[in-house]
Formats: structure tokens, C-alpha cells, sequence
């Protein structure tokens, strides 16, 4: 009986991939369960002998199975969205199954930590630092440097830890990964350990990826003999975004509040329980298998300027093709969400591209010609963060998106400093005035005597958008970390980019009008 | 006299005491059994692992995911992050209030990674994606 390969992705999942299962298995056919291949706008997507077929319901099975459905793409390997990546971290993406054990060592497993063991400790964190590897999590620290300072310091215990809180908005490859091919992450942890004499891991993930969990959990059994003397263990987070900072991880895996600590001293010497510790995203950690495998210079031959090798880009939102997307850094924003993206999955024009997660800015279609480099960004008051990319149509209103950055700063604050804490409340208050198109009287505080340094005229929507602007440099510079740090980038670049969605006019008349 | 549920979360306390840091799981395990998180929980584990009562109740109140009382009501976890926005879940909102009425509670979370295949939301660790009104609707009001 002919065999069907369907994925068993939590996002496969939630559009139906059990039931599609299901269905092929009553029918008589083989089902193999694997992971996704990342086209994620034709789940569930069905394997027959390399051809898909996709989105497919219990309702398509019976003409799968003949031949006469029309869902067919064609041999998936083939197809250009698949075609056109560079996956060396998704390598195995939809064609293993998650904890086979026997799939992950047929298809190039446990070599680079064969490597690493046979070359040692300190030509495996020299190898790290010659392939260029920046940190996937957002922040882009090279990797092997920080892993050199663990490897140097002294002392008793040292710790890797896997940040998998992965937040974002728009972002989920930390959760492909930890549920298509965990072995990839468990290896990469395990040469950190090698490389830099640490004995124990923990994998912190957020709570709302239980498929991530078990799949995780399971494979940390099934392969703890293969990577002993390193232990591993899963810990799950509790709901709080500002947790993926990563001196707040370690409070909370300590378990402690999740509040932000102060640095220096910087984690790799005073780290988890005040031992030497390696902080990385899963990203950065699944790179490190191939980098030992084939050589630091296969991986550094990728990419652009300082942004060396692969980035797994996520293209989400408002996209006809969304999915995950792994190419060398450099590709244009316009050719991720207009060519491989295919636009908006409404139809309408793109209005805004949000890249990098709640605390990244908002592009304007003028700027699609930037390509995917973390310099680049930077230079443009933007960030590509941990790659997500989210795509808006015009129907959109940035002065709420503006608001909902302000909101979400508000929710997730951990409460620590005030230009976060008070200011992200303060400022969604004002965007909500802005948006309400009124200037704002003089309240009763302002008009006692003590106040005679506060305006004594109504303040004008000009005004208003000046004391935001004001309010936003306050976080900006007065914030102990990214969170109140950051989430000025979408409030200005909305307001820079739609000013009359603010109710302000345009700067500059466009040329065309 | 102690009661069953002291000598329970004795159980799960020493199920967790060879783990560093052991609170946070032990407050999940807790959460999950319980369905909260309530002042004698919070004073037996301080008392367990040497730390004050302010101290466990400082990182129950810190975390979305422990309640100090139990939830009445099922929960429905709808995904209202900026990739949800951008595929719509603003409009449903209304309805799905509505649907939900004194029997289900709505609550608001931000982002479950199937961003591009919003809106999603999440009924224990079951997971949906690419919902609409009327599918929403269905899912609220079979809920149990
Ligand atoms: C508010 C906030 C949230 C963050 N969330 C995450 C996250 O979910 N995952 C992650 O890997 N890094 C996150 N980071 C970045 C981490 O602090 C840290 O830079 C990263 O884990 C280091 O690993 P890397 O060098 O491999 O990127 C966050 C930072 C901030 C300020
Ligand atoms: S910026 Fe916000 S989240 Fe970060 S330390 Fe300050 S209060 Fe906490
Ligand atoms: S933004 Fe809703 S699932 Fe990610």
C-alpha cells in the first residue's frame, strides 16, 4: 500500500493535519508523520512519492489516492519556494521524522559533534568563531566570542542554556526546529558543552508550544547516551514575553520573577545560579552542527558583510506564501514578500512590512530595495531581530499599530525601570488622544499653582505628537533593555512613515499627487 | 490535621527536589492539578523550599500562567499579536465575546507561532489556525 507523509507540525496541526491522517490511514495507506517542509500556506500538505499535494482535508483523500486531485503542486523538492532557499539549519526539513532517531544519523546526524569531539574544545569554539555565526535571537552577538569567554573562565559548573521563549510575533522557526528536528538542537547544545566545558543544559521554552515540549522531552531521552556526559533538560516558561531577555530567563529558571537584570556582569561569568553561562537562541545553537560537519568556511561562504551564512527567515501576516524561508543574508525585503511571498494573501496592495518582531519598525514599501543584513537595518532605525517578517495590506492603521506597540510594552514590562514601566501606559494613553482627534484641555493637575511650568493652552494634535516623540527617546535611551528600548522603533517608524494615519500631514508631498 | 491536597503537593514537591530551581515547575505542577495556585500552596512551598511567602507569591502574580484562584470558566487563548492583526482577528473579536458570553472567557495572548496562519488560538494545548468568524464561533460554544 502506498505510503503518505504528513508532517506533524503544531501549525500543520491546527489547520487539520490529524485528521488528514487519519483519513489516508482508514483508507488503507502507510502514514509516516514528519516534518514540516515550511510551505505553510499548503497545510496540511500531503507526500506521495515526493509530489504534494496541499491544503488537503479528510474530504481529499479519496481523489489523492486516485490521482484525480486537483491540490497537486508537483514533486515538493522542486517547487521554487523550496527550490530557491539555502537550508543548512532546515536541512532536513519534511523529510524526517521529528525523533527518529535512525532518520537524524542516516541523514548527516551526530557528525559535527563527532568533529568536535575528535578536533577538542578549543578548535571547536575557533571554528565557531571563523564561521561568522551571530546570534539568531535578535540580538546578533557573535556566537564563538561569547563561547570563548565561557570557555575561559574558571570554575566548578558552568551552563548552556537554550533560549527558546521565541516571543515574536511573526516568528516560529525556534518552534519548527525544537518539532521537526530536535536532534539538530540537542547536538548543538552538546558541542557548546564540549567546547566550552559546561556538563549541563536546560531548554527554556515557552509554554505555548506544548508539541515543541513533548517533542523535545522525548528526544532528550531517546538520545541521552549519545551525548553524555552532557545532561539536558527541558524547563517551560509561564507566559511571559520579557522572559526571553536573557538575564531575565535566568532569574526565571532560577525561579525567581522574570525581571531583567542589570549587566555588566554579563552572563557568560555570572550567569545561571552565578555560573559561567552560555545564553543562545535555538538558531544559533541548530547552526552549529553544520558548521562542525562541513567546515566554518561552508558556512561563512554565505551571506553579506558581517551577516555571515543562513538566516531562517519567517514571512507571516497578511502573505499569500507564508512559511519558513532559509536563505543566505542580503536577500531584498521587496523579493521576500512580493516574489516569494506572493503579496498579500488578500490581494490588496502591501501598506506596511513589520520586521523583527513587536519591537522592530515598520517598512514602507519605498524601502524594499534593503537587503536582509544586520548592519543594514540598523543604519535605517530598523532590525531584523529573530526574522520575522510580518506583512500588512492597506486596510491596516498604523496609528493603532503604533498604540497596540505601546500596549504590548505595557503587558509584558517586567517592571523594573520607569521609562518602560510608566512610560509604554503614558504612551498608549497619548496615541489613544491622538487618535481621537481632540486636543486635550488642561487637566485639574496642570492648572494648580506648583504646575507653572506646564503649557497653559489646550495641546495641539502637533503637540502631542511632539511630547510622543519625546516620550519615545525617554525609553529609548532610559530603558535597561530592549523591550522599553525598542518599542519606540514601531511607534516612530509608523508615525515617520503614515503620518496621516495619525491624523498629521505628510512631510513631504508625494511627487505623484 | 492535614488534609489530602498538603499531602499531594508534598508529593509533587519532592517529585521536583533534585532539580535546580525547582519552583517553576513545581508552581506548573501545581497550576495543572489545582487549577490554581492559592495561599496555603503558596505558604507549604515557601515552607518546603526555605523561601518566604512573599518571595513564592512574587513570582506567582509575576507570571501570566499562575492564577491564585481557579478559573470559572473554560478559556479560550486568542491570538491578538501583530501578525494575527494583519490577518483579521480584530473583527472577530466582537463575536467571539459574544459567542462566549458568561459561559467562556476569552483571553487575550499574544502570538503562538503559526503567524502566518492567523488568526489562531489555543483551547488547552489543542491548537487552531486560519479561523474566521464562523469558525470561531464553533469552537466557543463547543468548548467544555
Ligand atoms: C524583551 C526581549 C525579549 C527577547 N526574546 C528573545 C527570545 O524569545 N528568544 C531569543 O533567543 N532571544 C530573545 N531575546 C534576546 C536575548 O536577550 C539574547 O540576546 C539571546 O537569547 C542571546 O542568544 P543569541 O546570541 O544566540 O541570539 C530577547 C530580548 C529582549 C530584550
Ligand atoms: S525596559 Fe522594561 S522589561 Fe526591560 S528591564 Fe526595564 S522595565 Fe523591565
Ligand atoms: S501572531 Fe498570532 S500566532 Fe503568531
Amino acid at each position: 500500500m502506498v505510503t503518505v507523509r504528513i508532517s506533524d507540525d503544531a501549525l500543520a496541526i491546527a489547520c487539520g493535519a490529524d485528521e488528514v491522517a487519519n483519513a489516508f490511514a482508514q483508507a488503507g495507506a502507510t502514514v509516516e508523520r514528519v516534518s514540516s517542509w515550511g510551505m505553510q500556506w499548503l497545510e496540511p500538505l500531503v507526500e506521495i512519492d515526493g509530489k504534494g499535494f496541499g491544503p488537503a482535508t479528510p474530504d481529499d483523500v479519496a481523489a489523492i489516492l486516485d490521482g484525480s486531485s486537483p491540490l497537486g503542486i508537483g514533486a515538493i523538492a522542486e517547487h521554487p519556494f523550496i527550490a530557491g532557499q539555502q537550508r543548512l539549519t532546515f536541512a532536513r526539513a519534511g523529510k524526517t521524522r521529528p525523533t527518529d532517531l535512525a532518520d537524524y544519523e542516516a541523514t548527516g546526524g551526530w557528525k559535527g559533534l563527532a568533529r568536535a569531539r575528535e578536533i577538542g574544545a578549543e578548535a571547536t569554539v575557533e571554528e565557531v568563531v571563523a564561521s561568522g555565526l551571530r546570534g539568531r535571537g535578535g540580538a546578533g552577538f557573535p556566537t564563538g566570542i561569547k563561547w570563548r569567554t565561557v570557555a575561559a573562565a574558571a570554575a566548578d559548573q558552568k551552563y548552556i542554556v537554550c533560549n527558546a521563549d521565541e516571543g515574536d510575533s511573526a516568528t516560529f522557526a525556534d518552534r519548527m526546529l525544537m518539532e521537526g528536528d530536535p536532534y539538530c538542537l540537542i547536538e548543538g547544545m552538546a558541542i557548546a558543552g564540549l567546547a566550552t566545558g559546561a556538563t549541563r543544559g536546560y531548554i527554556y521554552v515557552r509554554s505555548e508550544y506544548p508539541h515543541a515540549i513533548a517533542k523535545l522531552e522525548e528526544a532528550i531521552r531517546r538520545s541521552a547516551h549519545l551525548v553524555a556526559p552532557f545532561v539536558l533538560e527541558v524547563r517551560v516558561g509561564a507566559g511571559a514575553y520579557v522572559c526571553g531577555e536573557e538575564t531575565s530567563l535566568l532569574n526565571s529558571l532560577e525561579g525567581k520573577r522574570g525581571e531583567v537584570r542589570a549587566k555588566p556582569p554579563i552572563p557568560a561569568l555570572v550567569g545561571l545560579f552565578g555560573k559561567p553561562t552560555i545564553v543562545n537562541n535555538v538558531l544559533s545553537l541548530a547552526a552549529v552542527p553544520y558548521i562542525l560537519a562541513e567546515g566554518a568556511k561552508a558556512y561563512a561562504d554565505y551571506g553579506m558583510g558581517r551577516s555571515r551564512g543562513t538566516m531562517p527567515i519567517q514571512l507571516a501576516g497578511n502573505i499569500k506564501h507564508g512559511g519558513l524561508y532559509e536563505t543566505a543574508f542580503g536577500i531584498s525585503l521587496g523579493q521576500l514578500v512580493n516574489e516569494i511571498g506572493g503579496g498579500t494573501a488578500s490581494g490588496k496592495p502591501i501598506k506596511a512590512v513589520q520586521v523583527g518582531g513587536p519591537l522592530g519598525a515598520y517598512l514602507h514599501p519605498d524601502q524594499f530595495d534593503i537587503p536582509f543584513d544586520y548592519e543594514a537595518y540598523a543604519a535605517v532605525d530598523a532590525l531584523i531581530g529573530h526574522g520575522g517578517i510580518t506583512v500588512f495590506d492597506e486596510d491596516a492603521d498604523m496609528a493603532g499599530m503604533a498604540r497596540f506597540a505601546m500596549e504590548f510594552c505595557a503587558a509584558e514590562s517586567c517592571g523594573k525601570c520607569t521609562p518602560c514601566r510608566i512610560g509604554s501606559v503614558r504612551g498608549k494613553e497619548l496615541i489613544d488622544r491622538i487618535m481621537a482627534r481632540v486636543p486635550r484641555e488642561r487637566d485639574a493637575l496642570e492648572g494648580l499653582p506648583q504646575m507653572h511650568n506646564a503649557v497653559k493652552t489646550p495641546r495641539s494634535l502637533e503637540d502631542e505628537i511632539v511630547l510622543l516623540e519625546d516620550l519615545c527617546e525617554t525609553m529609548k535611551f532610559g530603558s535597561l533593555c530592549a523591550l522599553g528600548g525598542f518599542t519606540p522603533y514601531p511607534v516612530l517608524s509608523a508615525l515617520k512613515h503614515w503620518p496621516e494615519d495619525f491624523g498629521a500631514r505628510r512631510a513631504v508631498p508625494e511627487a505623484a499627487e | 490535621m492535614r488534609d489530602a491536597k498538603a499531602n499531594r503537593l508534598d508529593e509533587i514537591i519532592a517529585s521536583h527536589s533534585r532539580r535546580e530551581g525547582p519552583l517553576l515547575p513545581i508552581l506548573h505542577d501545581v497550576q495543572a492539578e489545582f487549577g490554581c495556585i492559592d495561599e496555603a500552596a503558596k505558604r507549604q512551598i515557601a515552607q518546603a523550599l526555605n523561601l518566604s511567602r512573599a518571595e513564592v507569591h512574587g513570582v506567582v502574580s509575576f507570571y501570566h500562567d499562575f492564577t491564585a484562584e481557579p478559573k470559572a470558566r473554560p478559556v479560550l487563548k486568542l491570538c491578538r499579536a501583530e501578525a494575527c492583526k494583519a490577518r483579521g482577528v480584530e473583527a472577530l473579536v466582537d463575536g467571539a465575546m459574544a459567542a462566549a458570553g458568561d459561559r467562556v472567557k476569552i483571553e487575550t495572548i499574544y502570538c503562538l507561532g503559526l503567524c502566518s496562519a492567523g488568526p489562531s488560538a489555543m483551547i488547552g494545548n489543542a491548537v487552531h489556525a486560519r479561523l474566521d468568524a464562523p469558525k470561531l464561533d464553533k469552537l466557543i460554544r463547543e468548548i467544555a
